[in-house]
């Protein structure tokens, strides 16, 4: 865990130590944790099917082992790509389109400010 | 706490809204939370026989309480929020903020619990106002335009309803706020007028107009009130209604495309605010005792995680002024808790198991695949999955991890942090414990319509969807294929009011200005000078031209008749004449009319 110094690339305080999701080890955990995660569920739905628990499902499909992970992750590609390659390109306009931006930092009176007494 | 069971809730907000109005500085904050406080109570002690709010209207009775299991759970999470809400604008201290809020929740709840249509329809348009003064509070030209945007859609929608409620009432003689169904010209109309506010496609373009523009405090009512008293109404007057499955369906899936393409997080998140209110349009397009009452566990859930998300994402707004993915990131070392919070309400909406979205959502999915709309059960898992994509990992991930963006601030003020506290402990409590309360206050309790979300499939296939889903974002995100956010602006259906608009104003312009120019140009330059010339100049013309002759005759020179002819002239333009003369011109004049 300590293994990431003190200079990462992430951190752009100098002189401030990154962060704990700041720390490239850290993030491969959190990585590794997730794919195996995903794996876990394919093999729990593979041990459902072999020794024939029934998830009392409404479609047949839905037995199917790894069809909700199929499901989920194709449907996420999809919505993705969609938006991306079809939807930005027919909508996206600048940011001016409707009237002129406004100044950012003029935009909230109390910003970063406000008495902490509740 | 005193027992309020007979008051009407709206009173004691709209009553507190006026009061804080008038409360001087110091007091105001401890008014406006006392009065969202007795305003819940109120709603907590709502018993069947409470009232008698009834008034007589012309020839109509007007019921303004009727409470029952779906107007007491829809108040019950309305007042609730009210206190949360308040809670969080504590530190405003603003006048203007404590009052629209107050207001708002009064209309809501005045919704809620309305027992006839003329009753409903009062409170519907203070709903407007609520929602006009929470945009207004942010103080910015770009709040104020969406302000006014805002009004102009929900008062046409509000015609629009109050039209139906006309032909209806005049149809049937009826002005029961109960079943209508769709038959006859009035409850299409009232259909089409609930659908604004309920944001359906195209109708509901206003939603994620206006939303983003709110005040930080403001759009937490904005995002809890409108669009669930809309549900509620609907879920009133047209269950069962087979288009809504098909209307709930395109908006539990469209908007999440915008979604994942969408740069400002408060647009992302009141797009998947219609993305969920799809789910409970479903639910109420279904009909079924199942699906109902998951229309109704899903919009009390719905509430409290999506005014969590919209807390969140306003407390890094209050800190940092920002609220766009391209420059928010790593707000997690300076805002831990607000980064918990948010993730609490990302957990929910995703409907992970132990969070509120997972005993809610599912039971409209269930009573769909029970129905046997197989597509619209494949599109709400699609949106499931996308749901989490877009607001479960989305929304923390740009804000609170993602690239350091540089921002150090400080951590949320204590009341923005109690109030996301609350609604975070019940995001996780209805969904740990859905029998603790949530279950207990849902309208159909016969056994046709029990619901059990952990079971041993439903927990496992949810989990599996979910990490799956994270899996494409992670290895989208690694491969550098996920959009990157640009700052921009999306096409929605607000092109047409306001491009159309100013089209429409435009036209206006050109034709009714241009006739006036046209008119002004003919009538008032030409026509109104050539008169005014006409009558100065014309006799005195005429004058000239008729003494030429006599002067002629008397054997003037041509000389001496011009110079004659011009003093005439100017004589007759002024008006002045020795008398002898006019008179002697007169009588000359009515002898040639004789003669002639």
């Amino acid at each position: 865990m300590s293994s990431s110094s003190s200079s990462s690339p992430e951190s752009k305080r100098a002189g401030e130590s990154p962060g704990w999701f700041d720390r490239p080890t850290n993030v491969r955990k959190v990585l590794l944790g997730l794919y195996g995660a995903c794996a876990l569920f394919v093999v729990i739905d593979v041990v459902f099917r072999v020794v024939g628990f029934d998830k009392h499902p409404y479609f047949e499909w839905e037995r199917w082992p790894g069809f909700q992970a199929v499901y989920g992750f194709v449907a996420c590609v999809l919505l993705v790509f969609v938006a991306k390659y079809v939807l930005r390109p027919l909508v996206m306009r600048k940011e001016d389109y409707y009237e002129p931006v406004e100044d950012e930092e003029a935009v909230e009176t109390s910003k970063g400010g406000g008495d902490d007494h509740a | 706490m005193p027992d309020l069971g007979g008051i009407h809730p709206s009173l004691i907000y709209f009553a507190g809204a006026l009061l804080v109005a008038l409360a001087p500085a110091k007091p105001r904050k401890w008014v406006a939370l006392g009065v969202a406080v007795l305003g819940f109570g109120a709603a907590l002690g709502l018993s069947e026989s409470a009232g008698p709010y009834t008034a007589r209207l012309l020839n109509f009775d007007l019921v303004l309480m009727r409470v029952d299991a779906w107007s007491a759970i829809f108040a019950n999470i309305f007042c609730l929020l009210s206190v949360i809400g308040v809670l969080y604008i504590l530190h405003e201290n603003s006048r203007l903020q404590f009052s629209a809020g107050l207001l708002y929740a009064g209309a809501a709840v005045g919704v809620a619990l309305s027992g006839d249509l003329i009753t409903l329809f009062v409170f519907w348009e203070i709903l407007t106002l609520g929602a006009v003064m929470c945009l207004i509070t942010r103080r910015t030209v770009a709040s104020g335009r969406a302000a006014c945007r805002y009004f102009v859609i929900h008062a046409l929608g509000g015609v629009i309803l109050m039209a139906g409620i006309v032909l209806h009432v005049a149809e049937t003689g009826s002005t029961a706020f109960s079943d209508i169904g769709l038959s006859g010209l009035g409850s299409y109309l009232i259909f089409i007028g609930i659908g604004v506010n309920c944001a359906w496609p195209v109708l509901g373009a206003w939603l994620t107009d206006t939303y983003p523009e709110a005040s930080i405090g403001g759009v937490v009512f904005m995002a809890t009130y409108t669009t669930k008293t809309a549900v509620y109404v609907l879920a009133r007057t047209f269950p069962g209604e087979e288009t809504l499955v098909w209307v709930g369906m395109a908006m539990a899936t469209i908007p999440i495309f915008y979604a994942v393409i969408e740069n400002d997080l408060r647009r992302v998140l009141a797009y998947s605010l219609i993305n969920q209110v799809g789910f409970m349009v479903v639910g109420v397009g279904l009909g079924t005792g199942l699906s109902l009452n998951g229309t109704a566990a899903h919009a009390y859930c719905h509430i409290l995680y999506k005014a969590l998300l919209f807390m969140s994402i306003g407390a890094v707004m209050f800190r940092t002024g920002k609220s766009k993915a391209t420059e928010l990131g790593g707000l997690y070392r300076s805002m831990p808790l607000t980064c918990i919070f948010c993730c609490i309400g990302a957990a929910s909406i995703s409907a992970f198991p132990l969070f509120s979205g997972f005993v809610s959502k599912s039971m409209i999915m269930s009573a769909a695949a029970k129905e046997g709309f197989v597509v619209v059960w494949m599109a709400l898992l699609f949106a499931s999955a996308g749901v989490f994509h877009h607001a479960g990992i989305k929304i923390p991930f740009f804000a609170f991890f993602s690239h350091d963006s540089g921002i150090r601030c400080k951590e949320a003020p204590r009341n923005m942090l109690i109030a996301m506290g609350i609604a975070a402990f019940l995001c996780i409590f209805v969904g740990s414990f859905p029998n603790a309360f949530l279950y207990g206050m849902l309208p159909d309790q016969s056994p046709k319509a029990a619901y059990e979300p952990y079971t041993v499939g439903h927990v496992t296939d949810q989990l599996s969807l979910l990490l799956f889903s994270a899996l494409a974002f992670t290895l989208l995100m690694r491969a550098g294929l996920y959009p990157a956010e640009i700052r921009s602006v999306n096409l929605d259906f607000d092109w047409l009011y306001r491009k159309g608009g100013r089209a429409f104003y435009g036209v206006t312009d050109r034709v009714l200005n241009g006739t006036n120019r046209l008119v002004h140009a003919v009538f008032v330059r030409g026509f109104i000078p050539s008169l005014s010339r006409f009558f100065t100049e014309a006799p005195a013309r005429l004058l000239c031209w008729m003494m030429v002759p006599v002067w002629v005759g008397s054997g003037l020179t041509p000389e001496q008749i011009a110079s004659k002819r011009e003093v005439m002239y100017v004589r007759a333009q002024r008006g002045v004449f020795p008398v002898g003369v006019t008179v002697c011109l007169a009588v000359l004049l009515l002898a040639f009319l004789f003669l002639f």
